[in-house]
């Protein structure tokens, strides 16, 4: 948001509503101690994960350590093959976003260029599609899993999650392709492309920012997966993702605090890393899906 | 989701009602380049994957619904069979089928409603600061959006522990265990899932007050019209498709919750106290072996998300938006 924010450059210019001084005062003390209200579960889970053992187990929760540990750390990559388990979810979150971006692109544009029968009702298919409540099918998929031996694998995360993507992404594409006026693609065909080729070199660089805005929601989705990892990876460890691992630290008799809050930590990180470097095309994809 | 204020629908124009259309290449935009078959070809790749992992998953949902089917069928140690509407009728006269299908109504129109109250008041809020709060707000509610639902809980969990949580020495409850009451639990698990889900609704909905005109705000402001009378009469209004679109999909997302309760109330809560339909499915097929009954539950659920798409769908319909 930085960034596609007018700075604050001309006085005039600060505020669009140009409320009164005290009032706007007033709304950015209220929008700072939103933030610290909202970013205060992340700095804890941060904070315990680097307190040594005798302050994360101490009654009187101090917000800050003055002795920062990496001995919780130590703990996750040592007790647990963290390390092979952060590469999974990547390999999984990395192909489910480059796979359904590139199938929903195809999708999107020809729902959007296109007359054809049965347009509408796919519409409608695809929206309802996002609808289903897809832990339900954790049941009927354990079995396809099963029959197609692709239990224990990776892939039997990767293929549900490619689907269960693609609703939301070719919806939300279709905002994106709808915005590049027909008259470049007549354009381009009096000029000589064909159809492909409008299509890779033209098209889809156009639509690339809403690419990386549908991307962050199946990279979210998936890297989020909890109930797949569960129930598809039953007995080859060297296959799990990092949900699995961090519920290793749960334990009947006394939660390890301090290796749950470490593995969280880690597995936070990409996803706000990502966020980060994509947050500007986010904001403009959102509105760009959702413009009047 | 893009908008066209055209009451007027093209495909009507063009679609062609014969059963038998004439061998005329489609009229697509610039479709000079195009044969009829370019759409399917495109569209291909998605249908060939939804077919196979979402339409044949759902069909074998229902049809498990209908069958008895245990631990003994899964080993294939006894053949199937047909029990007809069977499960369902045993689903609707338990009880607790009932209790839980309440409190998930009740719980995610709880997360709904604060959800969008949250993310709406903060929209506005980032209208009217400068850069550096906003920018504030901004990256915090990213970082929320951007945890992961598991690590998420296990924080919320550990900040409201009786025992090491900061939480209740900050509020002075002693040991006041949050998980163990009913309401309390849920209570939690609702903060949790307003805190992972107001800020694509603020994000949203500030990009939608962005693309307003600021000269009619600034003509609201200058006729004396009150921050909450701009808000009802100019900037809603204009919002409505986005507001309907963050409004659906928080419906969708809520009454889904599952990673949340699962995790923050160890499987839903002492003696299932919090369980919603989600949760309450799983448990019935990967904890007891009733995979009949998992479906129905599954099946009454897409039926509820079903017609809150026809909702949805009538709204969108209503608007001219055209699909």
């Amino acid at each position: 948001m930085s960034r596609t924010a007018t700075l604050p450059a001309a006085p005039a210019r600060t505020s669009r509503l140009r409320p009164r001084r005290p009032g706007r005062l007033a709304a950015e003390a209220a929008a700072l101690l939103v933030a610290v209200a909202v970013a205060f579960p992340l700095y804890w889970m941060v904070l315990s994960a680097f307190k040594p053992a005798g302050e994360i187990q101490s009654t009187d929760a101090r917000p800050w350590t003055l002795a920062p540990s990496l001995d919780s750390f130590r703990r996750v990559f040592e007790q647990q093959e963290f390390g092979r388990y952060f590469l999974n979810s990547l390999f999984v979150a990395g192909s489910v976003v480059l796979a359904s971006a590139l199938i929903a692109f195809l999708a999107a544009t020809a729902v959007t260029r296109f007359r054809f029968r049965f347009r509408t009702t796919l519409l409608i298919m695809f929206l309802v599609a996002q609808m289903v409540p897809i832990e339900a099918l954790t049941i009927p998929l354990f079995f396809l899993m099963r029959d197609t031996g692709q239990l224990n694998t990776l892939w039997s995360l990767v293929l549900p999650h490619i689907a269960f993507s693609l609703p939301f992404a070719i919806w939300m594409l279709r905002g994106f392709v709808k915005a590049v006026p027909e008259a470049l693609e007549e354009a381009a065909y009096i000029d000589g492309a064909s159809r492909t080729r409008f299509l890779w070199q033209i098209l889809f660089p156009l639509v690339f920012p809403g690419l990386v805005a549908t991307s962050v929601f199946s990279f979210i989705s998936t890297w989020n997966d909890f109930l797949f990892a569960k129930s598809f990876i039953i007995s080859d460890t060297s296959q799990s993702t990092l949900p699995m691992a961090l519920l290793v630290f749960f334990k009947p008799d006394e939660n390890d605090w301090g290796g749950i809050m470490a593995g969280s930590t880690v597995m936070t990180l990409p996803v706000l890393v990502f966020f980060v470097l994509v947050q500007r095309r986010l904001v403009s994809g959102l509105g760009g899906a959702v413009k009047d | 989701m893009a908008h066209e204020a055209t009451a007027t629908r093209p495909e009507q124009v063009t679609a062609k009602t014969a059963p038998a259309p004439a061998p005329q290449p489609e009229r697509a935009p610039g479709g000079r380049h195009g044969s009829r078959w370019t759409p399917w070809l495109y569209l291909a790749p998605a249908l060939v994957v939804l077919a196979a992992l979402l339409v044949y998953p759902i069909y074998q949902l229902g049809l498990i619904s209908f069958l008895e089917y245990t631990q003994a069928q899964v080993s294939g140690g006894e053949p199937t069979t047909f029990k007809g509407l069977g499960n369902y009728r045993t689903l609707f006269s338990d009880s607790q089928f009932w209790q839980v299908l309440l409190a998930t109504v009740v719980f995610a129109a709880a997360c709904v409603v604060t959800t969008l109250a949250a993310g709406c008041a903060l929209a506005v809020l980032l209208t009217r600061v400068r850069a550096l709060p906003r920018l504030a707000l901004m990256l915090a509610a990213l970082g929320a959006w951007a945890t992961p639902a598991v690590t998420g809980s296990t924080v919320w969990v550990f900040l409201f522990d009786p025992d090491y949580g900061p939480v209740n020495r900050l509020l002075g409850l002693g040991d006041f265990s949050w998980t163990y009451g009913r309401y309390s639990a849920f209570a939690l698990v609702l903060l949790e899932v307003v805190w992972c889900s107001f800020p694509f609704v603020m994000v949203t909905v500030y990009a939608g007050i962005k693309a307003i005109p600021s000269e009619v705000l600034e003509a609201a402001a200058l006729d004396g019209a009150s921050q909450w009378r701009i808000w009802r009469s100019v900037i809603a209004p204009m919002l409505r498709p986005i507001l309907i679109v963050v409004t659906i999909q928080s419906i969708i997302w809520d009454f889904k919750v599952f990673t949340q309760i699962y995790v923050m109330t160890s499987g839903g809560g002492i003696a299932g106290q919090n369980l919603v339909l989600n949760v309450y499915a799983y448990q019935k097929a990967f904890a007891s072996s009733q995979y009949s009954l998992g479906s129905a539950i599954g099946i009454v659920m897409l039926l509820i998300l079903l017609a809150v798409t026809l909702v949805y769908l009538r709204l969108m319909r209503r608007q001219g938006e055209e699909l």
